[in-house]
């Protein structure tokens, strides 16, 4: 028996390495910048054309810029060419925290770091769970009571809390929940539910003047209040913190009232269908700055003389309620993607309305819309800044009022190029994290 | 019977509604001593009259009313919280009681002060729309200016006023419009335009900060509109109106007799019977006006006379540096005059 590999001469061969111009940066530019003369020309043009313009750029932002002097003439003679950052570092703090109280401005410094902190926690998928809601708490609590120094929590809010807390507990896990459990979200409903009646029926009575009759339940437990620092009013808050509060606060309202809107418009049930398509039309039918100036103007004509509703809450309000229709819009094209052999699938577990929803189709649906609910949120981000209007100083804002004092008249492009630097960092951050979420939520469907 | 039922209730509602709305109007003295600071409107920045500085505190001639009304009323300068009032919205911000005084280069005119439901104050500056020349054209009046391209600012009466003032000369001009003030101005100074226009205060003090030489430039002596800007509040509270005028009348009292906020207290001693009455040693004036006997005394000291409120903010001190003209005291030449503190 021979080998069959016997007697078989071995050839030894050399795998030589492609030409070095066909491999690596040079082979990738032969093949895609200089594959032929006029791509060549247009190649060497281009280089030419950005190298000036980057060049130029650097030498006014860099080479030749001024970064200490007194005012913007002093500036002016010391490189007449050159960006002038003195501006931008004399006015950084008007900039970033507007007309909020100078010797306090370390108070909305932090806020502004909360605030991210909690937007860049909401952002890791371990903490999609109750831990959201524990973060978006305290974080709020953090924030707001350094924005406002004292936070006072009327009962009502209280009630309301266990209210929503008991009643979403009971409708999601009423049936997978021990007894315990159940128990514990029918006595949160209920002390919300009969507190908030007995509430409303005590302002009622305060309302149409039988104090008398019945003890004012409102003045024995108005609820409490805490008080570490001074009280700053919204009228004072400026820059940074009131761009970040907004967006974040705006879209995470409308996020919620989106995908209600959503559902509700495809509910079979006509009241709520109607009230939804109406409510989504209306909005996406006129502009933001219309709504804003409808809660800023209008909406105080309305009211009774003297009675007013916090302008920065006004805003904050009309941002939500046009995120909202937007957002549930995009859901909407979510749930219409959903297969209808999924909802067959959930009817046929024996799942209720709530967690058909709220188990199989909302995680579904959200998922396939993240790339549009990103492009609303950066869009947003940058909406907010439509606040000027309505007498609010945002980031944008702020930094057009630092622009027209006259002792830096001429200078108004450092500071745009300075905002321009932070409005990109936070939206770049954005549309790189959607990019991120995109890729983890398809590991399931990728080959 | 439904419907029947529902109107009355509509009704019902409406009454109640009125009721609390006549209950609180012409109360707006009494709404600011409760509250205990005065709501006073400002723009966005403008330099020279309002202006948010580096600090975050807001700084200017119209600021300096307000906190000359809070001195009278409540006797502290500082208690005045400061609402920035849009161009678009102002209006609306008083009538509404967001604020109770707009105090924002509002210029004084017949609908604003009817139609609107709106009461004017003093007039604190005089203003009026001009035009900046390079010197080497050699023009020395507006009427040379025919054919001339000029630099304006869109939207606003400037505008409307330019073109008024070219058809009744029977002149054409070109108009270079630019939104932005900044952009504006640089394309004069770069040379696009042959004149610009805008308030002469405004005019003044962009040739003494951008201009490459503020001497090569010159202001026309041409007024083509008069804008006498004014602190304005709502109808309805005399008394506060009354206080509104004479708090700025008291620092035009104050510069014509000399005292500023660095001898009032010398000044106390004067044995000049109108100084005493101005500074309530002889009492009776705060009583008339409804607030105590040292309210002239209070906005001298914590805000300064009108001229140093002027030379701070829009004059020499300042970096404006506009010249004080129309705003001279009567006894200096200019037209600012106060009646008589008795």
């Amino acid at each position: 028996m021979a080998d069959i590999t016997n007697g078989s001469a071995t050839v030894t061969r050399v795998y030589r390495p492609p030409p070095s111009q066909a491999t690596g940066a040079i082979g990738w530019m032969r093949r895609n910048l200089f594959n032929s003369v006029l791509n060549s020309i247009i190649t060497i043009l281009l280089v030419l054309v950005i190298g000036m313009i980057v060049w130029n750029f650097l030498d006014w932002a860099v080479f030749k810029s001024v970064t200490s002097a007194k005012s913007g003439q002093e500036c002016g003679k010391i490189s007449p060419d050159g960006a002038c950052w003195a501006f931008v570092v004399d006015k950084y703090r008007l900039i970033f925290f507007g007309t909020y109280p100078y010797e306090e401005q370390w108070r909305p410094l932090f806020a502004c770091i909360s605030v991210i902190a909690m937007l860049v926690l909401s952002c890791d998928r371990r903490f999609w769970n109750a831990w959201l809601a524990a973060i978006w708490g305290i974080g709020s609590i953090v924030t707001f009571l350094l924005m406002f120094g004292q936070i006072f929590v009327p009962l009502s809010v209280l009630l309301i809390v266990a209210l929503v807390a008991g009643g979403v507990g009971l409708l999601l896990r009423r049936r997978a929940a021990s007894a315990i459990e159940v128990v514990a979200y029918w006595v949160l409903a209920t002390v919300g539910a009969v507190g908030l009646a007995v509430l409303l029926w005590d302002w009622v009575m305060g309302l149409i003047g039988a104090p008398d009759l019945m003890v004012r339940l409102s003045a024995f437990v108005p609820g409490f209040t805490i008080a570490p620092l001074s009280y700053v009013e919204t009228s004072k808050w400026g820059g940074l913190p009131v761009t970040l509060i907004l967006a974040s606060y705006g879209l995470a309202f409308a996020f919620p009232l989106g995908i209600l809107a959503a559902l509700g418009r495809r509910s079979k049930l006509p009241l709520i269908k109607g009230l939804c398509v109406g409510y989504i039309e209306l909005i996406r039918g006129v502009p933001l700055i219309s709504l804003l100036i409808m809660a800023s103007v209008m909406l105080p004509l309305f009211l009774p003389t003297g009675m007013t509703i916090d302008k920065f809450l006004r805003a904050l309000v009309a941002v939500t309620l046009f995120a909202g229709a937007y957002i549930a819009e995009i859901i909407r094209g979510g749930l219409q993607s959903i297969p209808k052999g999924q909802y067959e699938a959930a009817d046929a577990m024996g799942l209720s309305y709530m967690q058909k929803t709220a188990f199989i189709i909302l995680p579904q649906a959200l998922q396939v819309v993240i790339p549009p609910l990103v492009n609303t949120f950066i869009g947003f981000f940058k909406d907010t800044s439509l606040v000027l209007i309505i007498g609010i100083f945002d980031l944008l804002n702020a930094g057009e009022q630092a622009i027209v004092d006259r002792v830096w008249s001429g200078y108004a492009n450092e500071i745009h190029v300075f905002l321009a630097i932070i409005y990109f960092c936070m939206c770049y951050s954005m549309s790189r994290y959607s990019k991120y979420l995109e890729r983890e939520m398809n590991k399931s469907v990728r080959r | 019977m439904r419907t029947i039922r529902m109107l009355a209730a509509t009704a019902a509602l409406a009454t109640t509604m009125a009721v609390a709305g006549v209950a609180h109007a012409g109360k707006d003295l009494d709404a600011i001593k409760a509250r205990g600071s005065l709501i006073c409107g400002v723009g966005p920045s403008s330099a020279g009259f309002y202006l948010l500085g580096s600090d975050g505190k807001w700084s200017g001639i119209d600021v300096d009313v307000c906190r000359a009304i809070a001195a009278a009323i409540l006797g502290d300068s500082e208690k005045v919280k400061y609402v920035p009032a849009s161009a678009q919205q102002r209006f609306q911000q008083v009538q509404s009681g967001e604020v109770d005084i707009l105090s924002r280069t509002t210029t004084w005119t017949l609908t604003r002060d009817t139609a609107l439901g709106l009461d004017f104050g003093h007039i604190t500056v005089y203003d009026g729309q001009g035009f900046l020349v390079p010197k080497k054209l050699g023009i020395k009046s507006a009427k040379e200016l025919k054919g001339a391209t000029v630099c304006v600012q869109p939207g606003t009466t400037t505008e409307l006023n330019l073109a008024d003032f070219f058809r009744a000369n029977n002149m054409d001009f070109k108009s270079v419009v630019i939104e932005s003030r900044d952009e504006l101005e640089q394309a004069f100074y770069n040379g696009r335009c042959d004149t610009y226009t805008n308030d002469s205060t405004g005019l003044a003090s962009s040739r003494a900060t951008r201009a490459p030489k503020p001497d090569d430039y010159v202001i026309l002596p041409e007024r083509i509109s008069k804008e006498p800007l004014a602190p304005a509040f709502r109808h309805g509270d005399n008394q506060f109106g009354d206080i509104v005028r004479w708090s700025v009348y008291a620092m035009l009292e104050a510069e014509e007799k000399g005292i500023t906020s660095k001898n009032v207290d010398e000044m106390k001693k004067s044995d000049d019977p109108q100084i005493k009455r101005l500074l309530g040693i002889t009492p009776g004036m705060g009583k008339a006006l409804g607030v105590d006997e040292e309210w002239a005394y209070r906005i001298i000291k914590q805000v300064g006379n009108y001229g140093e409120s002027y030379d701070r903010n829009l004059g020499p001190n300042s970096s404006v540096k506009l010249d004080r003209g129309l705003n001279k005291l009567w006894s200096d030449g200019g037209i600012q005059y106060a009646p008589p503190v008795r």
